[in-house]
């Protein structure tokens, strides 16, 4: 594999939440332009690392360095050129999509064409709408409008993908993809290992706080084959998936 | 990097969205307009006409004085010169008569006369106002003939002019509104920014813990001055709320209302941080608002309260928010003139934002 630069260096991260130990040590990096994938069950600390690398929480020791910038010295250059998505967010009350979009212009000190945003996540017939009134998905793509606001290097989704239907999910792959195809560096927690197949560049495992394991999906695959392990049943040529997929089409849902 | 960060702009932001997300919220709008202006319809319509005093002059004074002439020319007393002394003490009681005044010459000259008044606790909203025009006339009367005073304080200028029940209803309906914006608004707004994760998605930007705390109080401010205004104005236009010096007066008046929803906005902060739960805020802002909504002299004068409630009602912030805005726009007093008052609210403003800034939550 070619020498790529680093964008996101995490060295030794220990995080303790009192004598909880969630994340014990990580060590990894994240390229520029890839898409970084943390895979790991529930609890594994992939929410946890991520909101240590976006400022957001302490960590109890260890070095992280996001595009040159220490999260203990510099955690405001590093808000600026991030985008964030969080497992969990709301946003203001009362406002709608645009107003919401408006504000976080604001915040962010940039200026932008809030129907612009909204036509990337394919939500302009939602602009007049608040962000409770939205289906999930729909609140999923709006997050996700709301971290391309600063025009980030880096853009962080906590499983953007969670609740989707599946061409839904497709359709964010795409979106994600675009995003990365700009020159912006993804980094994406999910539980559907076909979607980090698909889309991640290469994916850490994480485990009751540790990595197990880091490398391409490609290669993860291929170590696991050499070591002799055969899938129990040969799989037809399409899954259920891809009846629901062929029935129900590819397009954004709107509603 | 690309431009420099504005905090400025990051604030203002914020205060857009915030005063957008008041002016749709039901509940800011009915506690802040609603509900005082329903009180003062209510008030404004059944003391609609102006308030005249009853006053019983003693069987035995002497009715050729100065102090009588000119209480009769204020035009705001009706005075009684020939009822009994028992029937005049029975309806002191009752508040028919709202004070018994007897005028003595003074035997060895100086001052001339003795002015005596009685009043009645039945009646002592009125009782309080006949102080000030008492005060106002023997100042005026001292200064006409150089002698000394028969009474000591020199009043305010209350002369000649109607004190209706709208002038101390507004004020006390104004400083309600304001700590309930203050209060409620303040701690509901935070408390579900806080648990809705709205704050922690604003921390993943780079805006500043106090361009929040700023951008939020702007909004309330411009929201709870606005309703102030409001208040003031259908006040002075349908019910001919007394405001001295037009604009000016209304000015002070804002300015004091911005006083007392900074200071009720730190309880808010308070609550906001101690609340376990959404349904504890109502009953913890209550704490707070209601012994003050009653004691504060809201509906009725401090005064009227027995004397063991009294220093209650004078260390509540919304008593001297209530006390400078009645003296602001009925008597005309400049902001000077009540710096007692803001004083004390602003003893209490340092107190109370030094307890949120303990008790305060973020996440
Ligand atoms: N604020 C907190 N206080 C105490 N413990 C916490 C806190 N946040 C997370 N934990 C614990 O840390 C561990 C890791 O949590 P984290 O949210 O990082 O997991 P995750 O890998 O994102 O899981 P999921 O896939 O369910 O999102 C969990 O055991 C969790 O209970
Ligand atoms: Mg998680």
């Amino acid at each position: 594999m070619e020498k790529r630069n680093v964008i996101i260096s995490v060295k030794d991260l220990v995080k303790n939440y009192d004598d909880f130990k969630a994340v014990q040590g990580l060590n990894f990096e994240v390229y520029e332009n890839e898409i970084f994938g943390l895979l790991g069950p529930n609890g594994a600390g992939k929410t946890t690392t991520l909101e240590i690398i976006e400022t957001l929480r302490q960590k109890t020791s260890g070095e992280v360095i996001v595009d040159g910038f220490s999260i203990d010295k510099d955690p405001n250059a590093i808000k600026r050129i991030i985008g964030v998505q969080l497992q969990a967010a709301g946003y203001y009350p009362n406002l709608n999509l645009i107003e919401l979009l408006e504000l976080f212009s604001g915040l962010y000190g940039v200026s932008v064409n809030p129907m612009e945003m909204l036509a990337k996540v394919n939500l302009q017939d939602k602009a007049k709408a608040k962000y409770k009134a939205l289906s999930g998905g729909q609140k999923q793509r709006f997050s996700i409008a709301t971290t391309l606001i600063n025009s980030p290097k880096i853009i962080f989704l906590d499983e953007p993908t969670t609740g989707l239907d599946p061409q839904a999910r497709r359709n964010l792959w795409d979106l994600i993809t675009d995003i990365r195809s700009q020159g912006t560096t993804v980094v994406i927690t999910t539980h559907y290992m076909d979607e980090a197949e698909q889309l991640c560049d290469r994916v850490a495992f994480v485990e009751r706080g540790q990595i197990i394991a880091l490398d391409t999906p490609d290669q993860l695959i291929d170590n696991l084959i050499a070591s002799g392990f055969e899938r129990k049943k040969e799989v037809k040529k399409a899954n259920l998936e891809d009846v629901f997929i062929n029935l129900t089409g590819q397009e954004w849902r709107e509603d | 990097m690309k431009t420099p960060y504005s905090h400025t702009k990051a604030t203002l932001a914020l205060a857009k969205a915030s005063f957008r997300s008041i002016m749709r919220s039901p509940s800011a709008v009915v506690f802040t307009l609603a509900f005082p202006l329903i009180f003062i319809l209510v008030f404004g319509f059944l003391g609609g006409g102006g308030t005249k005093l009853d006053i019983a002059l003693a069987p035995g004074s002497d009715m050729e004085n100065p102090v009588i002439v000119a209480l009769e020319k204020t035009g705001l007393v009706r005075i009684t010169k020939d009822d009994n002394l028992d029937n005049i003490n029975k309806d002191l009681e009752k508040g028919n008569y709202d004070a018994l005044i007897s005028v003595e010459k003074n035997p060895n000259g100086v001052p001339a006369y003795f002015t005596n008044v009685k009043y009645t606790s039945a009646s002592l909203d009125k009782g309080n106002i006949l102080k000030s025009i008492l005060n106002e006339i023997s100042f005026n009367l001292n200064t006409q003939n150089l002698k000394p005073t028969v009474t000591e304080i020199r009043a305010t200028t209350v002369s000649g002019r109607l004190y209706r029940t709208i002038d101390f209803i507004l004020p006390g309906q104004l400083g309600f509104s304001l700590l309930s914006t203050g209060v409620f608004g303040t701690a509901f707004v935070f408390f579900s920014l806080r648990q809705n994760l709205v704050i922690k998605r604003f921390f993943a930007t780079p805006v500043k813990r106090s361009s929040i705390v700023i951008g939020e109080g702007i909004a309330r401010i411009g929201f709870a001055l606005l309703g102030a205004l409001f208040i003031i104005l259908i006040g002075h236009f349908f019910f001919k709320f007394t405001l001295i010096h037009g604009a000016t007066t209304v000015l002070n008046m804002l300015v004091l209302a911005t006083m007392g929803v900074i200071v009720f906005m730190g309880f808010g902060f308070v609550v906001s941080g101690i609340a376990k739960s959404e349904s504890t805020i109502p009953p913890i802002s209550n704490i707070i608002t209601l012994p003050q909504f009653l004691l504060s002299g809201t509906f009725f004068s401090i005064d009227a309260f027995p004397s063991w409630l009294q220093p209650i009602s004078r260390a509540l912030p919304l008593t001297y928010l209530n006390d400078a805005m009645r003296k602001v726009a009925f008597e005309g007093a400049g902001l000077w003139d009540v710096k007692h008052q803001m004083l004390i609210m602003l003893l209490w403003g340092i107190g109370i934002y030094a307890v949120a800034v303990k008790t305060f939550k973020w996440e």
